[in-house]
Order: C-alpha cells, then sequence, then structure tokens
C-alpha cells in the first residue's frame, strides 16, 4: 500500500523535477560584492527587464531595494515599478501558478532565496551556460542544470550560444602542457568539445560585458537573498568591540575578587 | 568626638525594607542558600563555566523565542512567508532569528562540555545520581525542543527532517504505524502537525526545561558541586560548619569567575551570529530557503548537527534481527545510546570520581568514546556509503563499550591515591 503511495507520487513528479541536476560543468568563480552598489542597481535593473516577467521577489519589497540601493523613490518608481504596484509593495508578478505549470511543465520558483539556496557560483555559471539544442522544448538546453525547462532569457543580450569543440593543450602525466619535441613552444593540442561558443554579432553585449551583466544579477540577488546583510555586517563591529571593552572589565573586577581567594 | 554618621539614609531604608520583605517572603534566606552561603569548591576550572553559560542560553532563547512568536505565524500557507517576514520586515527581526538560531546550536555546545565535564570529574557518582539523572532528563528535552523548533521555518530540510524523524516511530512493531499517525496527527507532515509542534515548542516544553532547570539547580545546591579532584568538600568543615575548601558562589564564582567567562562566550557568539549565522549550512541547512514541499525530497536529508551522531549510529544499524527489520533496531540503538549514560552512576565502580585519579585504561575509554562521538557526528552530515557505514558501526561499537565495559575497566585498573583537600591547578 505505502509502496504504491510513493510510487504514484513519482510518477506524478513532472519531467522538469526528475531532470538530473548533477554536471560536471568546470564552475568559474563568483565574488559577491554588495558594496558595489552601481553593479546592484544594474542587477536590479536586469532582474525586472529580463526575470521578473516570469520569477517573483515576493519576500522583498520595492521601497527596501531602493533605500538600499540608494535609488530614489520616484525614479526607482518610474523606471522599476511596471505594473499596477505601489513602491510599498512585495515585488511580486502576475504570472498564474497554474498556467505557468502547464506553459513550462513546472511554475517559475520565486527567486527571493535563490542565492541562499543555490550559491551565487551556481547562478552565475548556470546564466551563463545556455546553448541551442534543437532537442529541448524552447530550443536551448543547459551544461550547469542539464534539461532545465527555461528558456534562455538572454538571447538578445548574448546573442547565439552555441555548442563548440576546441583544441586544447594535451595534458602530460606529470600535469603540464606536452611540448611538440619539433617545433619548440609549440604546444600539441586535441580537440575537446562541450564548449559554448556565441555566434558573433548575434548579441547587444561583448562577451565580457554579458559576463559583467550576469554578475551584476547575481550580485542583485545575492543581496536580495538576504537584505539584512548590511546592517549585521556594520552592526557586528560594534557589538563585538563593546564586548572587547566589556571583558577588560569584566576581568578586571574578576581579578579583585580572586585576590581574596587563597 | 561624635560617633561618624552615615552619609546616607540609603542602608538603613534598604534593611528596613528588606527587613518587611523578608518577615513575609524568605528572600534574604534564599538568597544565601543559593548564592552568598552556598559554599563551592574553591579548585573549579575552565570546564566550569557550562553550566552557568547554559543557564545564560537558555534565558536568551527565551526572549527571542517569545519575541519571534510576536511576528511568526503557524500555518502551512504562513509559515514560510512569516520567517521572511521577520527577516526583513520586523525591525531587528533578523537579529532576534539568528540570535535563537545561533542560540540552539550553541545550547547544544554548551550542554555537550557541560556533560563532558560531569564524564571526566565523575560528577554523576554518589550523591549526585539525581542531579546527574535531571540533566539527563534536560537533555532529551533540549533534543525534543530543537526537534520540534526545526519544523517551524517550514522550510524543505524542516519538513523532510521531521519526516524521517517521525518515520522512525513506524519501525516498532505492531503500534508503529498508528503511533506516527498520532504524532503527525494526519496521514503526512501537514500544517495540522507544524500546529502541534508550534504548540509543543514555544508552551510545553519550554516549561518542561525551566521546571527541569530549577530541579537540577535545587538538586546541585543541596548535595554540593564536584570538583576537578572529585573531593566532597563537605567531609572537612571548620568550627563554623563551612568547608574550608569551599568559597561563597556569590561573589566569588559569579563576579570573579563566570561573568567574564559569559562575556567571552558572547563575543564569540555573537561574531558567529553577525558574521557567520548559517555556519557553513550547518546551523541554517541550504535546502531549508526553498519552502517545505511533499513532492520534493532534498537530494540529502540530514539532521542539524547537534543530532547527527546519533543519527548515524540510527543509520549504522543495517541488520534484521529476529524478523525486525534493520531500521527498527536503528531506532533501539540510537534510542539506546541517548538512554544509556543515565546508567552511569551505577556502570562506574571506580574508588575515585576524578579522571585525575583513575587509571590508564578510564582516561583512554574516555579518550575513544570522545574521539568516536565527534567521527560519528561527522558521519551524520554526509550521505550514506558503504566505507562510512563500515566506520560508523565501528564507531557505534565504541561508543557504546566506554559504557558497557565501565564496570569492567573502572574496577580492575589501579587508581593514584586521592588527595585530601582540593589541589589548585
Amino acid at each position: 500500500m505505502k509502496r504504491s503511495i510513493w510510487l504514484c507520487l513519482l510518477l506524478a513528479v513532472p519531467a522538469f523535477a526528475a531532470a538530473s541536476e548533477g554536471s560536471d560543468w568546470k564552475m568559474d568563480p563568483f565574488h559577491p560584492n554588495i558594496q558595489d552598489k552601481p553593479s546592484l542597481q544594474r542587477g536590479a535593473r536586469l532582474f525586472v527587464n529580463y526575470c521578473m516577467g516570469c520569477h517573483s521577489l515576493k519576500f522583498q519589497r520595492y521601497e527596501r531595494t531602493a533605500d538600499d540601493l540608494e535609488v530614489p523613490h520616484d525614479i526607482f518608481a518610474a523606471n522599476l515599478i511596471f505594473a499596477d504596484q505601489k513602491i510599498g509593495s512585495l515585488m511580486t508578478n502576475a504570472m498564474p501558478t497554474e498556467k505557468s505549470k502547464a506553459w513550462f511543465g513546472a511554475a517559475p520558483p520565486d527567486l527571493t532565496l535563490v542565492a541562499k539556496l543555490r550559491g551565487g557560483e551556481w547562478l552565475y555559471n548556470y546564466l551563463r551556460t545556455f546553448y541551442l539544442d534543437p532537442l529541448r522544448p524552447f530550443g536551448v538546453n543547459n551544461k550547469v542544470f542539464p534539461n532545465v525547462a527555461m528558456p534562455d532569457p538572454f538571447l538578445e543580450l548574448q546573442g547565439t550560444p552555441v555548442e563548440a569543440c576546441h583544441q586544447v593543450p594535451k595534458i602530460a602525466p606529470n600535469g603540464g602542457e606536452e611540448r611538440d619535441p619539433l617545433a619548440p613552444g609549440v604546444a600539441i593540442t586535441h580537440e575537446q568539445c562541450g564548449f559554448i561558443d556565441v555566434v558573433q554579432g548575434t548579441g547587444k553585449l561583448t562577451p565580457k560585458e554579458f559576463d559583467q551583466a550576469v554578475y551584476d544579477i547575481v550580485n542583485f540577488l545575492y543581496y536580495v537573498a538576504e537584505p539584512a546583510r548590511f546592517e549585521r555586517e556594520r552592526l557586528g563591529i560594534y557589538v563585538l568591540l563593546f564586548l572587547v571593552v566589556l571583558y577588560v572589565f569584566t576581568a578586571l573586577l574578576g581579578r579583585e575578587y580572586n585576590k581574596e581567594v587563597h | 568626638m561624635q560617633e561618624p554618621q552615615s552619609t546616607s539614609r540609603f542602608p538603613a531604608m534598604w534593611t528596613a525594607f528588606m527587613g518587611w520583605v523578608d518577615r513575609r517572603f524568605p528572600a534574604t534566606e534564599t538568597f544565601e542558600y543559593h548564592m552568598s552561603k552556598y559554599y563551592a569548591p574553591k579548585n573549579f576550572n575552565f570546564w566550569y563555566y557550562f553550566g552557568v553559560i547554559a543557564t545564560v542560553v537558555l534565558v536568551l532563547q527565551l526572549v527571542t523565542g517569545i519575541w519571534l512568536t510576536m511576528s511568526y505565524i503557524p500555518s502551512g500557507q504562513g509559515a514560510f512567508a512569516s520567517v521572511e517576514y521577520i527577516m526583513r520586515d520586523v525591525q531587528f527581526g533578523w537579529l532576534l532569528r539568528y540570535l535563537h538560531t545561533t542560540g540552539a546550536s550553541a545550547f547544544f555546545v554548551v550542554v555537550y562540555l557541560h556533560m563532558f565535564r560531569g564524564l571526566m570529574y565523575g560528577s554523576y557518582r554518589e550523591p549526585r545520581e539525581l542531579l546527574w539523572l535531571i540533566g539527563m532528563a534536560i537533555f532529551i528535552a533540549m533534543m525534543a525542543e530543537g526537534f520540534f523548533g526545526y519544523l517551524l521555518p517550514w522550510g524543505n530540510m524542516s519538513y523532510w527532517a521531521a519526516q524521517v524523524i517521525v518515520s522512525l516511530f513506524g519501525a516498532i512493531p505492531v503500534i508503529g504505524g498508528g503511533l506516527m499517525e498520532w504524532i503527525r496527527g494526519d496521514f503526512l507532515i501537514s500544517e495540522i502537525t507544524l500546529n502541534r509542534f508550534f504548540a509543543l515548542h514555544v508552551v510545553a516544553l519550554p516549561l518542561v526545561l525551566i521546571m527541569l532547570v530549577f530541579v537540577h539547580i535545587v538538586a546541585l545546591h543541596h548535595v554540593g558541586s564536584n570538583n576537578p579532584d572529585g573531593i566532597e568538600i563537605k567531609k572537612n568543615k571548620n568550627a563554623e560548619g563551612i568547608p574550608v575548601d569551599g568559597i561563597p558562589f556569590h561573589p566569588y564564582y559569579t563576579i570573579g569567575h563566570d561573568l567574564p567567562g559569559i562575556v567571552l562566550f558572547l563575543f564569540v557568539f555573537c561574531a558567529i551570529v553577525f558574521y557567520l549565522p548559517e555556519m557553513g549550512g550547518y546551523f541554517i541547512e541550504r535546502p531549508n530557503f526553498d519552502e517545505a514541499n511533499p513532492l520534493k525530497t532534498p537530494e540529502h536529508i540530514a539532521p542539524v548537527w547537534y543530532y547527527t551522531p546519533y543519527y548515524a549510529m540510527l543509520r549504522a544499524a543495517t541488520y534484521p534481527l529476529f524478523t525486525l527489520d534493520a531500521k527498527f533496531w536503528g531506532f533501539v540503538v540510537m534510542a539506546g545510546a541517548i538512554a544509556l549514560p543515565m546508567g552511569l552512576p551505577w556502570l562506574d565502580r571506580s574508588p575515585v570520581k576524578s579522571i585525575r585519579y583513575k587509571g590508564a585504561i578510564s582516561k583512554t575509554m574516555l579518550a575513544i568514546f570522545v574521539v568516536s562521538f565527534f567521527i560519528l557526528g561527522y558521519l551524520g552530515t554526509i550521505p550514506p556509503s558503504p566505507g562510512a557505514t563500515a566506520l560508523a558501526q565501528v564507531c557505534t561499537i565504541l561508543y557504546f563499550s566506554y559504557f558497557v565495559l565501565m564496570p569492567w575497566y573502572t574496577r580492575v585498573e589501579r587508581t593514584k591515591p586521592v588527595p585530601d583537600r582540593v589541589t589548585m591547578r
């Protein structure tokens, strides 16, 4: 009985969720910097324009975002609030959950906490590793999250990413690159596939600009996952300094009492 | 010449006021019995900080818990969102929550150290058997309190950890299935479960904990504190009936010893609260940033670190016995591992209390016990593999042998002579 219930549950899980999340993609590092306000502002603008049609930030308020990112309320409201929402509203969208499940196979998740759930590095690499794959419903696949049910939102910015094979240096058993003994300095190469190349001239941004844009979005999501981080890290110093001073006084006081113990 | 006059009328007024109170309530008497005339051995060392720190953490948990309750919503729809509301929209809500989550881990750190002190210095031996048993009851109540509290954020790890732990009861023959339903109040972990866990976490178990801690201290002050030498200071009193090796708990321990220790603890504690509140996923696990979802099992379900030694022992049982499946025996092993320390007062047959005067076997067994506890704690956090399970089985046997072999090894080993008076080192 119990087994059959579990079997039903498993069968009910949509193909999206069944897709493997394992990947051996070599991750590029991501170093968040929430003090970089211009980056966070650019990230917020990109998020609202390219992500928020499908993904909400339902625990975060516009006003909090504007204040933390040091954007005046009127400018923020005029440029970044599209729907009929007030500055004090939560950053929700009009995507109907049930319908979106039918459209995509899974409802686009809320992204308020995604940077805590997945980690900044995962996001930074995930958003940069879409590539054309005619076998997928939306025509794209992903290196970090294979068979994901999400379309590539950045085709316009990045251009057309295609899988490619490159000639890469052969690695000798000692870990160094192999050199051609007959042509000094020339590396021996072999073909390796699985790279992503962008078809030149198809995107609005250069590869470097695109990396920066993705960095800004992920940096913004990193901030959104814990907006109290600013205050936490600022306040912590004062608390710890206070405790150091308090320790000195309590230790000196304690020493006076201990003098009486023999 | 005139008598010097009191410059202030305050002391006289205070004496008069306390006299009025004392005729109606034993305020001064109670203070003296438990504080200023409670004589504690003068040779307390580093290990004697953790009892008082545990009390500080208990108060911290109660206070932050009360404030969190003001904004938390115990419902399937509202719980997860209300935690994020606390983290974002409530003034200093993030601080209250991080103090509470870090406090939970800190509580277990200091209580484990407090218990280790008891093991080292034989604090469970006569006449402190009841004191030890009450302490064990506190430990079990804490584990229950932590377990119920962990469901409340309604994250996906909350959900599935509760699912796994409650399903353990399903391994009990005959009554298991019914018992599981009775605990959950539903056929799966649901809002009904969340509501009852909330009631237990914020009302029932805090009451139990406060009462047990009170009784623990009453029992302690009745029998008197043990000390690193394991000597009864009450056996050596002066003409006034005061132990010659004792000093008044207040102010010599309260201010002279504990206060700087508490501040030092708070420094480490606050450094974590402000700069490492998630402790790399050990205090707040990553999948818990996803809302509870009965259809989405986290890739790897692990309890919070303070349960992992017991969880590793649970998983170490892999053989079915007497027609009962391995899961049931895992449950038995885990329950046994938690219950066995209660037998210590009667398992320890050594003529001496403190590890300082016990023999080499006792010292080795204690060291093996601690190491295996740490290894089990680590193994409980990682996914099972054949190697990890084998290591967990070895460590489980070592953990149990510390207790089971104790009546033997504490009797046969050669002990050192215990001095008459406490030593200061």
